[in-house]
């Protein structure tokens, strides 16, 4: 029997902003796939312009509800890049605390609330309260704890306070840094229980191969600034990251796309995971093996144990760090800063993968342009690619809609996207 | 959560009604509505007092049968009004969440432009674009019921209004200054730290949540009661802040908007200095 089939997704669930898929097969053949953005624009970059330098970090944490601290952090590098700034040992460190915490947060968020209602067969989290009390309780506790410590070191959890230029407001209690240490500690177990939990999915079967773009680390597993790496073997410096993201306009999207060595590429934990493996500790790195998961894996649905890989690494760190810090004797905590004409560049790997934002200032520090590449305006060329290939795969196999509908929300869904951050 | 625990919860032996809620976004950072998914401490508590029936950022499920509807966001496109009705027509009680939904929030920032076709330009260059010229609140489309302020809103603050919505209490929001509120919190205040801050004019309840991290209030909570901008200005210029500090605050959220269109006009300032170089 000859037929069309077409499966409408309109505003896809369980993920930031705005998408839609669209994917159209006749007689056991994709005609189409279409992944496609309907996000309205904000027009930060526009907004920028005219505005004091103190602004930017403020108002353009404001891109992303989630991950507003990486923005936060983004924008402050790009400003003291821009202005001569390197921060002291005490504020890089305070702000690698406070990073790896959204990290953690946003990643618990993402698979336990986002991800994990579909290998357990719900349409969300909240059934789960009744039927997997464990799980929803232990989700609580780990999300609470990274958000506690991002009160405790930026002042707030969305939107930080303390965060400026120059470094902080003010300081975390050394003995609120103990009790945190005490929590650290008390959640490993919780991590160990969500691999379980994560074993105890089947994972999809489907690859593509595809390049992976990231920060490259250097003696560390790269959150901060740093040289930019492709798993194609580019290598570019910080301060040229548009060579890395060659932004264009498609029609399907409010959102630019990216493109550097292929038609498409990825960023994100995998990518971070495949061009940094040896570099995470290496408790993380046996979790990642216990997965199957090794560079360089083009399995777009592992991004979800990619993240789970970096939950267990942050904590370990996060502990790292907060010994470093209650060895060292408080400094004030924030240096002056003296605007100047000039560019600067700030990049961080966010949970979502690495972001840029770029000011160009004129001599009393007011931002003549503005430019913020988001990780997942990068990603969206790769989930169209993927989609596409996906779909032709689902369509060979004679798939039914329905599961092929859930495959496609499922793949969407695994790149975590933020999908208002990329519009912005 | 089902339907029979729900019938049994009662308040003061009175039987308790539990409203079915609803959340949307506009154009936002769909932070606010994530703040509620913070709450983890509480979060079961509240979720026990309402039936989510829709929350596209959490849930697959949807129902349009409900009772209160909490809209994040400004509206900024044409297809924004259409969703923006229906919601309206739909609930009982409709809330706008955040300071983009009370005031435009961040993205009005784009209005003080005069010239809409520059700030498209800026981003998507020659590609045509869809967008109004304006990013505006809620309240310009639609009757709203009830405003949450704050970028981001405060979970505790959302806790308590809603509890009292399901027990039929009134709400009453402060008419104090944050101001206030940091003097009780014992801070030492910015002004003397050299730090700028509109805790003296913004609407209080957020329990000075900026200027206990020692960072000066941006008046996203918009103006308290009575609020004298005028006299800000004085004490503001006093400790030798510029004009243009008093406006980067007094426009970044909205709430001040008028005020802040009158002090540009008094400083005769273009709003983007480099549109002619760039």
């Amino acid at each position: 029997m000859k037929s069309t089939r077409t499966i409408d997704i309109h505003h896809i669930t369980r993920v930031e902003g705005h998408g839609n898929i669209s994917i159209t097969v006749k007689d056991g053949r994709l005609i189409e796939a279409r992944w496609e953005v309907v996000e309205t624009p904000r027009f930060f970059e526009a907004m920028l312009v005219g505005k004091k330098w103190e602004n930017a970090p403020w108002i353009s944490g404001r891109i992303c509800g989630i991950c507003s601290i990486g923005h936060t952090l983004a924008s402050i590098r790009a400003v003291e890049n821009a202005f001569g700034i390197v921060p002291d040992e005490q504020t890089a460190s305070l702000r690698l605390l406070l990073k790896h915490m959204e990290t953690l947060q946003s990643h618990v968020l993402h698979l336990y609330f986002l991800a994990a209602p579909d290998f357990l067969n719900v349409g969300s989290v909240f059934p789960l309260i009744n039927s997997h009390p464990d799980v929803v309780q232990r989700a609580a506790k780990i999300k609470q704890l990274a958000n506690d410590l991002c009160d405790c070191v930026g002042g707030r959890r969305m939107h930080p306070t303390r965060t400026v230029v120059g470094g902080f407001t003010m300081l975390p209690e050394k003995k609120e840094l103990v009790r945190f240490k005490e929590r650290l500690n008390e959640i490993k177990t919780d991590l160990l229980d969500t691999a379980e939990l994560f074993r105890s999915f089947a994972i999809p079967d489907f690859s593509r191969e595809t390049e992976f773009v990231s920060l490259q680390g250097n003696g560390a597993y790269p959150f901060i600034g740093g040289n930019l790496v492709s798993s194609d073997g580019v290598v570019k410096k910080e301060q040229e990251y548009a060579a890395m993201t060659n932004e264009y306009l498609v029609e399907q999207s409010t959102s630019k796309w990216s493109h550097l060595s292929r038609p498409s590429f990825a960023v994100g934990a995998l990518a971070r995971l495949n061009n940094n493996f040896a570099l995470l500790n290496p408790a993380a790195q046996e979790v990642s093996v216990s997965f199957g998961l090794k560079p360089i894996n083009h399995n777009p649905y592992m991004n979800n144990i990619a993240q789970l890989v970096e939950c267990v690494h942050v904590v370990l760190d996060s502990l790292r760090l907060i010994d470093e810090l209650l060895g060292m004797s408080w400094k004030k905590p924030r240096h002056p800063a003296v605007p100047k004409a000039g560019i600067g560049v700030g990049a961080v790997e966010v949970p979502r993968g690495i972001l840029y934002h770029c000011y160009e200032f004129d001599d009393e520090g007011r931002i003549v342009r503005c430019d913020c590449v988001i990780p997942t305006s990068q990603n969206h060329a790769n989930i169209q690619h993927d989609l596409s290939a996906l779909a032709e795969q689902c369509a060979s196999q004679g798939k039914q809609d329905r599961e092929i509908e859930l495959l496609a929300q499922m793949l969407v869904r695994s790149y975590d996207p933020c999908i208002s951050c990329s519009v912005h | 959560m089902d339907a029979s625990q729900a019938q049994n919860r009662t308040y003061l032996g009175m039987p308790l009604a539990r409203p079915r809620v609803a959340f949307f976004e506009l154009s936002s950072c769909e932070g606010c509505q994530l703040q509620i998914v913070n709450n983890e401490a509480n979060l079961l508590d509240f979720l026990s007092l309402v039936t989510v029936v829709n929350f596209r950022e959490a849930m697959t499920e949807k129902s349009d049968a409900y009772d209160i509807a909490f809209v994040e966001g400004s509206v900024t496109r044409a297809d924004e009004i259409e969703r923006l009705a229906v919601i309206r027509k739909n609930a009982k009680v409709l809330v706008a969440f955040g300071s983009c939904a009370c005031f435009g929030g961040v993205t009005q920032l784009k209005n003080r432009f005069k010239d809409p076709a520059w700030v498209k330009k800026q981003v998507y260059g020659d590609r045509s674009i869809q967008t109004n010229d304006t990013a505006r609140p809620l309240e310009d489309f639609v009757s709203v019921d009830l405003r949450i302020y704050g970028c981001p809103v405060k979970k505790e603050e959302v806790e308590k209004i809603v509890t009292h919505v399901v027990l039929g209490r009134s709400i009453v929001q402060p008419k104090y200054p944050v101001c206030m509120e940091c003097k009780e919190n014992e801070n030492t205040c910015l002004f003397d730290l050299g730090e700028p801050c509109l805790g003296p004019v913004t609407r209080g309840g957020c329990d000075s949540w900026c200027p206990n991290s020692r960072f000066g209030c941006w008046g996203c909570r918009g103006p308290a009661e009575d609020a004298n901008v005028g006299q800000l200005q004085v004490i503001m210029k006093q400790y030798g802040f510029t004009e243009e500090t008093l406006l980067d605050r007094l426009e970044c959220f909205g709430g001040f908007a008028k005020d802040a269109e009158q002090l540009r006009t008094n400083m005769k300032l273009s709003p983007r200095r480099h549109e002619g170089t760039k």
